[in-house]
């Protein structure tokens, strides 16, 4: 809601700067978003009488003008505007003027001197316009300042109003709110009825009462569509961010913007019969205003005639029933449609009018009345016509009703957390036009037409806490019940697990949720097994249309742009949700949205240094990083296919048998594709499986010593450790204690496809000290299974 | 004993010793002869000789100890590092700004009492806006410009969509903590925060179409607007660790509490110096929000508060553009630590 201050200070005029005023507006929840002058920032320009006009002797185009200012004699001045003219009233430039761009010297101007510049509309900025000088009225005093002629250090307010207070979408309703907050009167513009001096009428008919409870119209006949716009209304409407169209025109705009009231205005030639408010017949047809034809749906209400639809009730007029330059009879509507009736419609049919802006917000449905009888004021006063009877179809059953509201002055204290004496309460309520009946400590409290936002006693609490000040209630140190937070041991904080990645010197990113679906056809395992995609139906770029189902395609994308930043050495991770349809247990029926952790190294596996000779980071480096956030739990991995993920350096990750994410080197398509140069390791791991943490139990602890034994077996190349080492440990018994791997050997002393897994036998008894002969056993019983089942060898 | 100084290596020194205290040694010699002396005579030369194999065996004693202390300078002097070459191995990584900065409103809030509640972002329609007071149609559903998804037929997707706040969160809490507690006559208070990820149809330097908020709740037999006050105010300061911050609550309008607040900062030092800053939307829960979450609005009152980490980031970091926090760029992010 945009307004001047000179126009609210006309109905309520508080002894208040306009800093004071703003931020008192502000501080009641009418905030002031933007405050700026009407016009631009000039000055020494003052009202001047251009007296004669004469040949510039050495140019064509140049006039010698001789100009009043409303000083002793008159100013010689050049001027090149085509418009100049003897006689004409013109904004001049003074010697010592700024405007915007220029300060005004004394100059030559080929060779004759010129003492100041008539201006154009543009150059003053006051619009576009700078086809030629801008013409005053013929009555412009001479010599005045043009800021205090235009009022141009009027200030532009602009209030950013929250939906509940559409009782401040007019000026008169922000003046009632600052006169509730500063005690200074009033001055609502008074609206006289304006007597029929014709009988004509028409008829309305409340077809759909819910949907229009009430209904003013009102013929005015002979009326001059050609009238000019006063310039006071012009301005006003202007400085409110309404452009000027036509003296009718503006007039409803200038009542809507005054009262609050949205009118509109048909060409009465046009309309057939009665009106009536309608809801339409199928696939009914409009043509609006907007040029754009809507088929409204089945509960939108339309203004009509006998025989066709006129307008879009409360939303947008009809473009064959306005007014236009030839109008000369014109039917006037000032009607109520309720909150209801009217959201949503507009946005709907995919724009907004300030008509719908107000109706779905609450217009006073007592205002219409008064509305019509102030245009129809201003209408005979400019442009002359004579009015008829204002015809008033009411459905009072459909009419908001306004009950009484029960306020409680303790209640009241409980909520806002200080007592305020219920004398204080009664005179805030006063002073906002609710009724109020006191009874003993409490109230009821009837809200007046005008308010829509009143209907519980919080709504009252919070219009005493509001007119009371925020400001003015203490914000002591709460006072509440203790308890003990819990702290368990059975799992940590998400936040504890990325200090944990970022100690493995990984760089935390926040990727968009929302990705490229070119990435999920890329990266994604659930979209190779024939998952579509999750797809926003309105996304904000193609290119974030799909929700992920994956967190890789956003490192990729954050490794891409990296590279194109000169940084070779990536790694970095993301803790996020991924998005998948499923059957629905989750909290969203239908939508599994588990979070992940995600993860991507890419160039040198340690920062360039002196001390390490330099090497790509591998799977086997990451797979230590990836190892190390689940210590003390042992993972294995299974080697596995992935679409994002090279198939030889791939492994789904499991714990507990159950599979928790993947592993691998990026598929060299996609390195390629995505211009990477060098494979990226990544990772992607359910969050809930790191989260959980084993409980620390104590096992008894040997003093006996221990016995080490180690054996190289001697496999076939491609034979995987993991199914060996399960064997070994699987045959082992209690006495041994652990089973490791602790080198691979490839080389000389082994035949080309061979070669040899050393491990470490680490055995002892929390009650004795082995003998030999047992230890001997259980190495040859290990040696056995290996041989039997794994066909290995003992390396000479 | 000026044989022992001389001697400059182990070897040498042992040489020297062998020249006295050898088999064929000087003073071995003597010793050797005393058997041919004079009883009486015997006794005092004896304990010369001693007493000479005694300075003997000190200065040979010293003498080795300095060589080997010497030898071992020599070595340690060998052995010298460059001790301003930098350390071997990995570096560190870093957290993202925004996750430092919720994590420090996590443990401001723990310190009062508040749990830490998630909820799903893909989220209901219901629990987004009508369990919130927003019906359809509300005026207020356009403040929010809502992300929804298409059906798996291809068709908009009315029922859910990609939460516009962390507010659904407090229903989810509220329903958790009623259903736990309704067997009680009193239930205890619920505190909790619930931070997160939210979704906008926005995108400018100050708008991102995907942004985080940490939805706050309390919900207790006696906690008023003076507590909403207290709270808010009291966390602001911690959290910009600044005690002459100026916090001021000024009227709004949220359709899911009431009274309804925006919360401004103004900083009294740096470049912000005496600006007010919009920083939080906050107001008492609103008597239909709390019957959606099971509590009797007559016996129980509540406060809730939405803010944006993002912007406290921005503000405390002196970051300029919302865009870099979700660009990856490393040479942003490894500033934060």
């Amino acid at each position: 809601m945009q307004f001047s201050e000179s126009w609210l200070r006309s109905l309520c005029n508080p002894a208040l700067s306009t800093d004071e005023l703003c931020h008192l507006l502000t501080m009641a929840g009418l905030e002031v978003e933007e405050r700026r002058s009407a016009g631009a920032d000039f000055s020494g320009v003052v009202v001047a009488e251009v007296l004669s006009v004469d040949k510039h002797p050495d140019a064509d185009k140049l006039k010698l003008c001789a100009v009043d200012v409303g000083e002793s004699s008159p100013l010689q001045i050049v001027c090149g505007a085509p418009n100049v003219a003897a006689g004409m009233k013109v904004p001049c430039a003074r010697v010592g003027a700024r405007l915007p761009g220029i300060e005004i010297k004394r100059a030559k101007v080929r060779g004759i001197e010129s003492f100041g510049m008539l201006c154009s509309a543009r150059e003053l900025g006051l619009s576009e316009d700078h086809g030629g000088l801008l013409a005053l009225a013929a009555d412009a005093p001479v010599g005045e300042d043009i800021r205090r002629h235009f009022d141009l250090d009027d200030q532009l307010i602009t209030l950013k109003l929250t939906p509940n207070r559409a009782d401040c979408l007019s000026l008169l309703g922000i003046a009632r709110e600052l006169s509730a907050l500063t005690g200074a009167p009033l001055l609502a513009p008074a609206v006289e009825p304006v007597a029929a001096s014709l009988a004509d009428t028409r008829q309305v008919v409340l077809d759909a009462p819910a949907s229009c409870p009430r209904y003013c119209g009102r013929i005015i006949r002979g009326v001059d569509a050609k009238a000019v716009t006063p310039d006071w209304m012009k301005r006003r409407i202007e400085r409110s961010g309404i452009r000027s169209i036509s003296f009718l025109v503006d007039v409803t705009n200038y009542v809507m913007l005054e009262l609050g009231q949205p009118l509109h205005a048909f060409d009465d030639a046009e309309l057939s019969g009665a009106i009536h408010v309608r809801l339409p017949n199928p696939g009914e047809q409009l043509l609006l205003l907007n040029e754009q034809t809507v088929t409204p749906s089945a509960d939108t209400a339309l203004i009509a005639d006998d025989q066709k639809p006129l307008a879009l009730a409360g939303v947008m007029g009809g473009e064959h029933s306005g007014i236009g330059d030839s109008t000369r009879d014109l039917f006037l509507e000032s009607a109520f449609f309720p909150p209801v009736a009217i959201a949503g419609k507009a946005r709907a049919l995919g724009f907004s009018s300030d008509a719908s802006h107000r109706y779905e917000r609450g217009v006073d449905f007592e205002l219409q009345r008064k509305a019509i009888e102030r245009a129809t004021q201003l209408i005979v006063d400019t442009c002359g016509g004579q009015p008829g009877p204002v015809v008033e179809a009411v459905s009072a059953a459909h009419l908001p009703q306004r009950r009484p509201v029960r306020l409680r002055t303790a209640r009241a204290a409980k909520v806002i957390g200080i007592r305020l004496g219920a004398e204080r309460i009664e005179s805030i309520l006063k002073g906002l036009g609710l009724g109020v009946e006191r009874q003993d400590e409490d109230f009821l409290v009837t809200p007046p037409s005008f308010r829509f936002d009143i209907e519980i006693e919080e709504d009252l609490i919070e219009e005493i806490a509001r007119i009371h000040g925020y400001d003015n209630i203490p914000s002591p140190p709460p006072v509440a019940q203790m308890a003990m937070m819990p702290a368990t041991e059975h799992s940590r904080t998400a936040m504890s697990l990325r200090r944990l990645v970022a100690e493995r010197d990984y760089h935390e990113v926040v990727t968009y949720s929302f990705v490229d679906a070119a990435w999920e056809a890329d990266f994604s395992a659930a979209r190779a097994l024939g998952a579509k995609p999750i797809v926003l139906a309105n996304p904000i770029a193609s290119q974030m249309g799909v929700m992920r189902t994956t967190l890789i395609g956003g490192l990729v994308g954050a490794l891409v742009a990296n590279r194109k930043r000169q940084t070779e050495r990536v790694r970095i991770f993301e803790l996020g949700r991924c998005f998948m349809r499923d059957a629905g247990t989750g909290p969203v029926a239908g939508f599994d949205q588990p979070l992940r952790l995600a993860g991507l190294a890419a160039g040198s596996a340690l920062p360039e240094q002196w001390g390490e000779p330099a090497s790509r980071v591998d799977f086997y480096d990451v797979k230590a990083d990836v190892e190390a956030l689940f210590v003390p739990r042992r993972l294995e991995c299974v080697k596995a296919a992935h679409p994002a993920l090279h198939p030889g350096r791939c492994a789904t990750i499991i714990l507990d048998g159950q599979p928790v994410g993947i592993l691998g080197e990026l598929h060299p398509r996609w390195v390629q594709k995505y211009e990477l140069g060098t494979a990226p390791v990544v990772f992607e791991l359910d969050l809930a499986a790191l989260l959980a943490t084993p409980f620390s139990r104590y096992e008894e602890v040997s003093r006996f010593p221990a016995v080490i034994r180690d054996l190289a077996l001697v496999v076939p190349h491609g034979q995987a450790l993991a199914p060996l080492l399960a064997a070994l440990r699987a045959a082992a018994p209690a006495i041994v204690r652990d089973v490791a791997l602790f080198d691979v050997y490839q080389g000389k002393g082994l035949a080309e496809n061979e070669k040899s897994l050393a491990f470490r036998i680490v055995m002892q008894d929390t009650q004795r000290t082995l003998e030999d002969a047992e230890v001997e056993a259980v190495i040859a019983d290990l040696l056995a299974v290996a041989s039997r089942e794994f066909h290995t060898s003992l390396r000479g | 004993m000026a044989d022992f100084a001389v001697a400059t290596e182990p070897a040498k020194l042992e040489d020297a010793k062998a020249r006295y205290l050898g088999k064929e040694g000087s003073l071995t010699a003597l010793l050797k002869g005393l058997g041919k002396l004079p009883a009486e005579e015997r006794k005092s030369a004896g304990a010369a000789i001693n007493i000479a194999k005694e300075r003997i065996e000190l200065a040979l004693t010293t003498r080795r100890e300095a060589l080997k202390n010497a030898q071992l300078e020599a070595q340690l002097a060998t052995e010298a590092l460059d001790v301003t070459l930098p350390g071997r191995g990995r570096s560190r990584g870093s957290l993202h700004p925004v996750i430092i900065s919720l994590d420090r409103i996590e443990q401001l809030f723990r310190s009062i009492g508040f749990d830490v509640a998630d909820g799903p972002e893909i989220e209901t329609d219901w629990h987004n806006f009508t369990a919130l007071n927003t019906p359809e149609n509300h005026p207020a559903r356009s403040m929010h410009d809502t992300f929804y998804l298409q059906g798996e037929d291809g068709k908009l997707q009315d029922d859910v969509l990609l939460r516009t706040h962390t507010s659904p969160v407090q229903i989810r809490s509220m329903l958790a903590h009623t259903a736990r507690y309704k067997h009680l006559e009193t239930m205890p208070e619920l505190r909790v925060i619930c931070p997160g990820r939210v979704y906008r149809v926005d995108s400018d330097a100050t708008h991102s179409p995907m942004f985080h908020q940490v939805e706050g709740l309390w919900i207790g037999e006696n906690v008023s607007f003076a507590d909403l006050k207290g709270v808010v105010a009291d966390f602001l300061r911690r959290f910009f660790e600044s005690d002459d911050l100026k916090v001021r609550f000024r009227p709004s309008f949220f359709p899911f509490t009431e009274p309804s607040a925006e919360i401004d900062v103004a900083f009294m030092s740096g470049a912000l110096e005496g600006r007010w800053l919009e920083i939080a939307g906050c107001g008492m829960v609103h008597p239909n929000v709390l019957r959606f979450g099971g509590f009797d609005p007559e016996k129980y009152t509540g406060f809730a508060f939405g803010m944006g980490p993002d912007r406290l980031t921005m503000l405390r970091y002196s970051i300029p553009d919302l865009r870099l926090f979700f660009e990856g760029d490393l040479r942003f992010l490894t500033q934060f630590h």
